[in-house]
């Protein structure tokens, strides 16, 4: 009985092959409307040299030029006319940035995560509670508050080295120039263009924003790990370190995955958090593909460059979308 | 007993002191070594450092009364005053607008948006998760792509889209409903009131991410509710609506509070449409008002105001998560939206 499919059943009884589709037709009458004629529009203007001179008379522009794949190829080779703009660049460093923060984020989490679930330590309430504070803190106003923490003279983190600096007896004020320097300090670190002292600081702000979350998913999976697991394990003689590998890590495995994979996602397209604290500056080195596609809109006002930019961005979102959906379900089958 | 048996050894000491008690209960006669203890103690005390430097630091600004810039780091407030707030919610920007319009504006914006995204999405998402139909797969793909598309994708469509529609004053006095009545000579006549420059418009173009989110979420929840209670329904005699409204809704109740406080979430911090629709102070949002705090726009703004906004913005964000903490990690994580 449980077998039977509900649709299926219905169908018979009712004969209502339509009701699935009343059931959709308000959001898809909605998202008609605002979702895909936008989406059909903007992969329309993006052969076209859409700009503010067609804002009026839109499609029916005298001005309008249907340029075909121009802007794609602008994009990629660079013909755009925007300054310090590399279309491969930008790619390299977007993904660069999305994955040093997850290889950050997930190992500090668990390990973070581990030491928390230790039987017996005082205060593990208070901790998990503080923990968990940047994870409750919008995007924006991290982004703000640490933009003004690397503030060349008022900052807090030039103060703090200051305070440091003189506790072992150096009596000069700290004046790094942490989102404006453009000289990298490592300057062969990323082939396509190397990492301005922003992209350090960036690092370090959604560091403190990262980790808490990954934190809070490895508490949860660590907690549902039956302990008989380990008990076992300790009367077979296993090791600690044994212990850690062949059991917590392979059981955090299935939780710890989606939420990387998500982390990953999130970072890539982080707009909010880059565009309130450097805004892709300084010269474009730490500009992500949303905060550029951004400003071909709001500053540039090419739009349909923006519109071929959108597109592209789709591509390689819907790309990072499926390597990781497929890694996520190969680890499902794991545990 | 157990805990000193890997005690001497060398190898792994890392691994092995963050591992040192995962193993959890042993029996209730095993007690974790004083000096570990002590260790791991301040290991955490060391990241509530980390965690609470820039929280204390923001704090201890809006605090001052100062509204000079920091000349010294301070991490503890020395004073308590809150002339700060005062001023932010007196006069939040040089803009002719208070705080309270402020307010009500990201307020409208994120709950209306949150709310009939949820209310036309949840129908859909039972479709989805419940009937098996011809365009299934089709349709789940459409309401998935928007998802993969930035919202600036879209801005400049809806911005077109939008701005299409107004109330003008033609110059023969006469009011006309762009685009349906034009005045005489065609695009003159005074603007009355644009869509795109309203919140109402915001509103319209924040709701073309925020329905194919609260879809996709919503189906990923019902997925995991088990059919049986729907066919006992069906058997005693219930029609598909009545099972719809009697029996799943009740039971997506909770996830339906927390893909509308995800929403919140998001909506809240909502900059990109806003930015690139708004004109008008009246109209706008507490986040613009916090970017105009802060960078190019902000060199004579006092750091203490600063400080006090960021909290403000930060407040109601912040309790929502910490009243639904368990049910948005595992809705984010476990749920059917990821990317």
């Amino acid at each position: 009985m449980a077998s039977i499919s509900l649709p299926a059943k219905h169908k018979k009884r009712l004969g209502q092959s339509f009701l699935p589709y009343l059931y959709l037709l308000p959001a898809f009458a909605v998202m008609g409307v605002v979702t895909f004629y936008p989406l059909v529009y903007q992969v329309i203007i993006s052969f076209s040299d859409f700009s503010t001179k067609d804002l009026l008379l839109q499609l029916n522009s005298p001005d309008l030029h249907w340029i075909g794949v121009q802007n794609y190829i602008d994009i990629i080779i660079g013909g755009l006319p925007v300054q310090n703009f590399n279309f491969v660049r930008v790619l390299v460093y977007n993904f660069w940035w999305a994955i040093t923060n997850v290889m950050l984020h997930v190992p500090a989490g668990v390990l973070i995560a581990t030491l928390l679930n230790v039987k017996g330590i005082w205060f593990k309430k208070v901790y998990r509670a503080i923990y968990v504070l940047p994870v409750v803190i919008p995007p924006i106003v991290v982004g703000t508050v640490w933009r003004n923490i690397f503030d060349e003279q008022y900052g807090a983190m030039n103060q703090m080295l200051t305070f440091f600096g003189q506790l072992f007896g150096s009596t000069s004020t700290v004046h790094i120039r942490w989102l404006f320097e453009y000289q990298p300090p490592i300057s062969w670190l990323l082939p396509t263009g190397a990492l301005p002292l922003a992209y350090y600081a960036m690092m370090i702000a959604n560091f403190w924003l990262g980790w808490p979350f990954m934190t809070l998913v490895a508490t949860g999976a660590l907690q549902s790990i039956p302990k008989e697991l380990y008990e076992a394990a300790s009367i077979d003689g296993a090791s600690k370190s044994f212990q850690f590998w062949n059991i917590t890590v392979p059981l955090l495995r299935p939780a710890m995955v989606p939420a990387a994979m998500y982390g990953f996602t999130l970072s890539f397209n982080l707009f909010n958090f880059v565009y309130f604290m450097t805004g892709g500056g300084p010269a474009r080195t730490t500009e992500i593909l949303v905060t550029f596609a951004y400003d071909l809109v709001r500053n540039l006002r090419l739009y349909g460059a923006a519109g071929a930019f959108s597109v592209i961005i789709f591509v390689v979102v819907l790309f990072i979308f499926l390597v990781t959906n497929k890694l996520t379900k190969a680890t499902e089958s794991y545990a | 007993m157990a805990t000193t048996t890997y005690t001497p050894k060398k190898k792994n000491f890392f691994v092995r002191f963050f591992t040192m008690d995962t193993s959890g209960s042993k029996g209730s006669g095993e007690k974790l070594p004083l000096w570990r203890q002590l260790l791991i103690q301040v290991l955490c005390i060391l990241i509530v450092i980390e965690v609470m430097f820039p929280i204390m630091y923001i704090i201890t600004l809006s605090l001052s009364s100062k509204s000079t810039r920091p000349s010294s780091l301070e991490l503890f407030p020395k004073e308590i005053s809150f002339i700060a707030f005062k001023q932010v919610l007196d006069r939040p920007t040089a803009n002719p607008v208070t705080f309270i319009e402020l307010l009500k504006n990201s307020f409208l914006l994120s709950v209306v948006v949150g709310a009939i995204a949820l209310l036309i999405a949840v129908t859909a998402a039972y479709a989805f998760s419940r009937f098996k139909f011809k365009l299934r797969q089709v349709l789940m793909i459409m309401v998935f792509i928007p998802l993969l598309m930035p919202a600036v994708g879209l801005s400049t469509p809806l911005f077109l889209l939008l701005n299409s529609f107004q109330l003008k004053v033609c110059a023969n006095g006469a009011t006309v409903l762009y685009p349906f009545l034009q005045c005489d000579p065609v695009n003159t006549g005074r603007v009355l009131f644009n869509l795109r420059d309203s919140l109402v418009g915001v509103g319209i173009a924040m709701i073309s991410t925020a329905l194919p989110f609260a879809v996709w979420n919503l189906k990923g929840y019902l997925d995991t509710i088990p059919k049986e209670l729907e066919e006992a329904a069906y058997i005693d005699g219930a029609d598909s609506n009545q099972t719809f409204f009697q029996i799943v809704l009740p039971l997506a109740a909770p996830q339906l509070a927390v893909t509308f406080f995800l929403g919140f979430i998001g909506h809240w911090q909502e900059f990109v449409m806003p930015w690139l629709f708004l004109t008008q102070p009246k109209d706008y949002t507490l986040a613009m008002t916090l970017y105009n705090m802060t960078g190019q726009y902000a060199s004579s703004i006092p750091w203490n105001r600063f400080a006090a906004m960021a909290i403000i913005v930060a407040l109601p964000v912040a309790l929502v998560y910490i009243l639904l903490q368990k049910q948005i990690v595992s809705g984010l994580t476990a749920g059917g939206v990821k990317g």
